[in-house]
């Protein structure tokens, strides 16, 4: 018996965290799948009727708007953040001797939380008494910037407070991926006259491959789960012009006490995030195995 | 000669144009702070009267101090005090529970593989990736049951369950890059699991406990998602308390507690990061390139 | 009996690759034994499932003549030291040396009078205090041995423990545990990859490929006598001449036939009492191959052939021709006056060499 536990002592230690992990993660999955199979409403309900909840689903205009929303603040918060970042990284690369410093003030936002962010943004963007003030202040009579209040431009300011607080990260991957480069290619290119920014776009930028990738998935990630950063901004408003999957999930669970629909967003969403990580991380584990 | 100098003059002019921009970046994301801090010691009047950008007229602390203990946050109105320390004992337990959980994962995993460790691993590791969202329903159905619900404990479970996956991951791939002839000599010297645990690789795993424990603290302190679906009027972290009170709509809105408020629930990950910033930004990289 | 090791019929799978395959060997007190082969060969891994720290598959391990299956490393009454060395990085000398005797219970007194034994032995006493990392290699290399001598175990197990240290310390600590082998009696089964240091160390050897026992042998026997083209090959530097020829038999003698470039073959005579086939590869070393017939040795008989390279080597020089449709080096006084190009006697003294099968690979003398 003793001997039985000495041998089987990893497993044993590290079962719970299995177990956990099984019930928490899978089996929650599992339920949260079958309850988008059914007529649930207030309360749970355990017979599977099919595909309506999708239907549903994909017939309200406010899911439409959600996805909408989805795919445009995903496709700007990705685009600005990256190029920002690399921007920023490759200026920073150029043996800046405050460098540290910089670092220390472009990365700060990211140890905010969500609804920090979002709640300076709002008073900052807040028309009336922000930004717009301030422009009108400078003699700029007729410049407005209404965009957190109109309803066609709300999810712009999303991406501008999801860009402030991202990019510096997006910068910190981008810099650690240009000091990864070997510096003797570095080298032979220069003495091979090849001008900066040549070295750059030639040799620097194509070798970090995996690290736009890595970077796109951490964004890409961080876009679906998108929820404090509108609450905060917007409170998906107004209307429901700034809503997004993850906030018309939350509001048909808890508000609207509508669980199919909840699941069945819900489940849209893991689909949409695991098309994006699923490959990557199967990649990524192959890579280490064959190591 | 003429031409060498003129060309180490606009090598000059370079320079500082690139400081320059380096500058206005850093002026970006300072921005948002400055007007946080500003507005924050500035009277209502002011702030109405003002600019957003200008520097207060009169300094004035009654915001923070409305805000630390006065301010509203839905009916009750005893300021953030109570909500801060409800973060910090959600906190603590979390962050010592799952680092120590991660610790021990990650020691199996790297160090005394067994058939499914990989396995094991890939699954930890997905749970990582999950939208929180496919969980929340069965997991507010699940802490109705162990008698958690709207409790601090049950907030506790609900951050070391889905926190194992990240420490697992920091700790493991710690571990992987110690070489197993360690343990294969300790196993020699007569040491058992624990005691290699204890004796070997706990005094070599300074740096990525501090990691980790950091990486965990943000994300906890952070977190709004789980503190908004799973807790109820007392037991609610800073966050959601912060968005109570900047989306209050009764009474006046005072801008100047919403900024102070948002920097009280900021500025204990603001803190780590000013002080522990290597290990912040080590934790942010490897939770995301490696993850 | 005195046997310490004792490995019967052991193999070992990873997957479907036979790491080992049907390995025996038998160890007795005293003796060093060297497990030498290229990386892969299986070598690592049975020492591995020698300490324990693997499991076999089938057969049987016997330390001091007890069977070892189902006992932990820490009771096979063993040490070993690793490659890496292995040091806990975060103790300090003294620490790594007396942890076992910690784990295992041992008095205070004992490990103290322990630790000053041996650190006296490898004269690490200045050290005692430092960390794994404030050592240089030698020094580290020294603890590691360290932490394996205050066990005073029945069997020492040795995993590559030189090959990272820098050359000229690599034969100095060479030397030292050849002391130590003789000093303490020990019986020891050491691992490399190196030949030279297989060829200095051991008492025995035992040399593996692709997961097979090829040899086992003193090193007198492997080098003069290989079992077959591989042992032949790679042990011994520069490494034997391994050249392609012909037989025909004549008068109870063969007479071997090596192709020559262009020219007319050449022809040896070789008595032996074995049946040599048609095809057969002749093993010669270097140094089998002279200049000049000093001793009028009537083993020697010349072939003539141009010289293609010539490197020097201090008290040798080499040379090298084309013989067989191969190169073959030859060894030279380092007086030897050869211009490049030109066509010299070489001197074969057939009696040392081995005659290998072109099929099997085995040798056939």
């Amino acid at each position: 018996m003793f001997k039985w536990l000495e041998k089987n002592i990893p497993k044993i230690v590290i079962a719970p965290s299995f177990f956990a992990i099984l019930v928490f993660v899978y089996g929650f999955i599992a339920w949260t799948a079958w309850i988008s199979f059914t007529k649930s409403r207030l309360m749970p309900k355990y017979d599977i009727v099919g595909f309506i909840q999708y239907d549903r689903l994909f017939d309200s205009p406010r899911w439409e708007v959600a996805l909408n929303n989805l795919f445009i603040f995903g496709f700007l918060f990705i685009l600005i953040a990256m190029i920002l970042g690399l921007i920023i990284a490759i200026f920073l690369d150029q043996r800046i001797r405050i460098e540290g410093f910089l670092r220390t003030i472009y990365l700060y936002p990211m140890a905010l939380s969500l609804i920090v962010t979002g709640t300076a943004w709002k008073w900052i963007l807040n028309p009336g008494l922000g930004i717009e003030n301030v422009f009108k202040n400078w003699g700029f009579e007729n410049f407005t910037f209404d965009w957190l209040v109109n309803p066609d431009y709300a999810i712009y300011t999303v991406v501008i407070a999801g860009v402030w607080q991202a990019s510096g990260f997006v910068m910190a991957l981008f810099l650690a991926g240009l000091r990864s480069v070997d510096q003797e290619i570095i080298k032979a290119a220069k003495v091979d006259g090849v001008p900066t920014t040549k070295i750059y776009t030639a040799i620097i930028i194509p070798s970090m491959a995996p690290i736009f990738l890595s970077a796109f998935i951490v964004l890409a990630h961080l876009a679906i789960k998108s929820f404090d950063l509108v609450i905060a901004l917007t409170g998906g408003g107004p209307g429901y012009a700034t809503d997004l999957p993850a906030t018309y999930m939350y509001t048909m669970a808890f508000s609207r006490g509508d669980l199919g629909q909840a699941a069945s967003s819900a489940i849209i969403m893991m689909i949409v995030i695991f098309s994006v990580v699923v490959p990557y991380l199967y990649s990524e584990l192959r890579n280490k195995n064959d190591q | 000669m003429i031409n060498n100098s003129s060309s180490s003059y606009t090598n000059v002019m370079l320079r500082i144009l690139l400081y320059i921009i380096l500058f206005l970046f850093a002026f970006y994301y300072l921005l948002p702070l400055f007007v946080m801090i500003t507005t924050s010691l500035k009277s209502l009047e002011e702030i109405k009267t003002g600019s957003l950008v200008s520097l207060p007229r009169e300094l004035t602390f009654d915001a923070w101090s409305v805000a630390w203990s006065k301010a509203c946050t839905g009916i009750k109105c005893e300021g953030l005090k109570p909500y801060f320390w409800n973060s910090i004992f959600i906190a603590i337990p979390a962050v010592m529970i799952s680092t120590f959980i991660g610790a021990l994962n990650g020691y199996v995993i790297a160090q005394w593989r067994f058939k499914w460790s990989n396995i094991i691993f890939a699954l930890l590791l997905f749970g990582c990736f999950i939208p929180f969202q496919v969980i929340l329903l069965p997991m507010a159905r699940v802490l109705g049951i162990l008698n958690l619900a709207g409790s601090i404990p049950g907030l506790i479970l609900v951050h070391v369950v889905y926190g194992i996956g990240f420490t697992t991951l920091f700790f493991r791939n710690f571990y992987v890059s110690i070489p197993v002839e360690l343990i294969k000599a300790a196993k020699i010297d007569g040491a058992n699991f624990f005691r290699i645990f204890w004796s070997i690789f706990l005094p070599l795993s300074l740096p990525i406990i501090v990691v980790t424990v950091i990486w965990q603290f943000t994300q906890i302190w952070n977190d709004f998602l789980f503190g908004v679906s799973f807790s109820e009027a007392g037991t609610q972290p800073i966050t959601v308390a912060l968005n109570n009170i900047v989306n209050s709509t009764t009474g006046v809105k005072e801008y100047n507690v919403d900024m102070a408020s948002a920097i009280i629930a900021a500025l204990p990950t603001l803190l780590v990061y000013i002080i522990a910033g290597k290990y912040f930004i080590r934790g942010l990289t490897a939770g995301s390139v490696k993850g | 009996m005195n046997s310490v090791l004792n490995i019967r019929n052991v193999n070992k799978k990873f997957g479907k690759v036979n790491v080992l395959n049907d390995i025996n060997i038998n160890l007795n007190k005293g003796e060093f034994l060297v497990l030498v082969g290229p990386s892969g060969c299986g070598k690592s891994t049975l020492l591995n499932c020698i300490a324990g720290l693997e499991k076999i598959d089938s057969g049987d391990i016997h330390i001091d003549e007890k069977n070892m299956i189902n006992i932990e490393p820490k009771d096979r009454d063993i040490a070993m030291v690793f490659q890496s060395y292995a040091l806990y990085p975060t103790m300090t000398v003294e620490k790594n040396i007396t942890f076992g005797m910690k784990v295992r219970g041992l008095d205070k007194e004992t490990q103290k009078n322990k630790l000053q034994e041996v650190v006296k032995q490898l004269q690490i006493e200045n050290l005692l205090n430092r960390k794994p990392s404030q050592l240089s290699g030698g020094q580290r290399q020294r603890v590691a041995m360290g932490r394996a001598l205050v066990r005073d175990p029945k069997l020492f197990l040795f995993d590559e423990p030189l090959s990272n240290l820098d050359a000229k310390l690599r034969v100095e600590m060479r030397t030292e545990i050849k002391k130590l082998h003789y000093d303490l009696n020990a019986s020891m089964v050491y691992v490399t990859h190196d030949q030279i240091e297989a060829m200095t160390l051991a008492t025995k050897i035992v040399v593996m490929k692709d997961g097979v026992i090829q040899q086992i042998g003193s090193p007198f026997q492997i080098y003069n006598t290989p079992a077959n083209i591989f042992v032949a090959d790679f042990m011994g530097s520069p490494s034997m001449n391994l050249i392609k020829a012909t037989t025909t038999k004549n008068k109870g003698q063969y007479l071997i036939e090596i192709n020559k470039n262009k020219k007319k073959p050449a022809i040896l005579k070789y008595n032996c009492k074995e049946n040599l086939p048609k095809e057969i590869i002749i093993g010669i070393r270097p140094e089998n191959i002279i200049e000049k017939n000093s001793s009028k040795d009537k083993n020697f008989q010349a072939i003539k052939s141009d010289v293609k390279v010539i490197e020097p080597a201090g008290s040798d020089t080499f040379i090298v021709t084309d013989l067989g449709g191969s190169e073959v080096t030859a060894r030279f006084h380092s007086e030897s006056e050869v211009t490049l190009g030109s066509e010299i006697d070489f001197h074969f003294n057939l009696s040392k060499a081995s005659i290998f099968d072109p099929k099997t690979g085995n040798r056939l003398n």
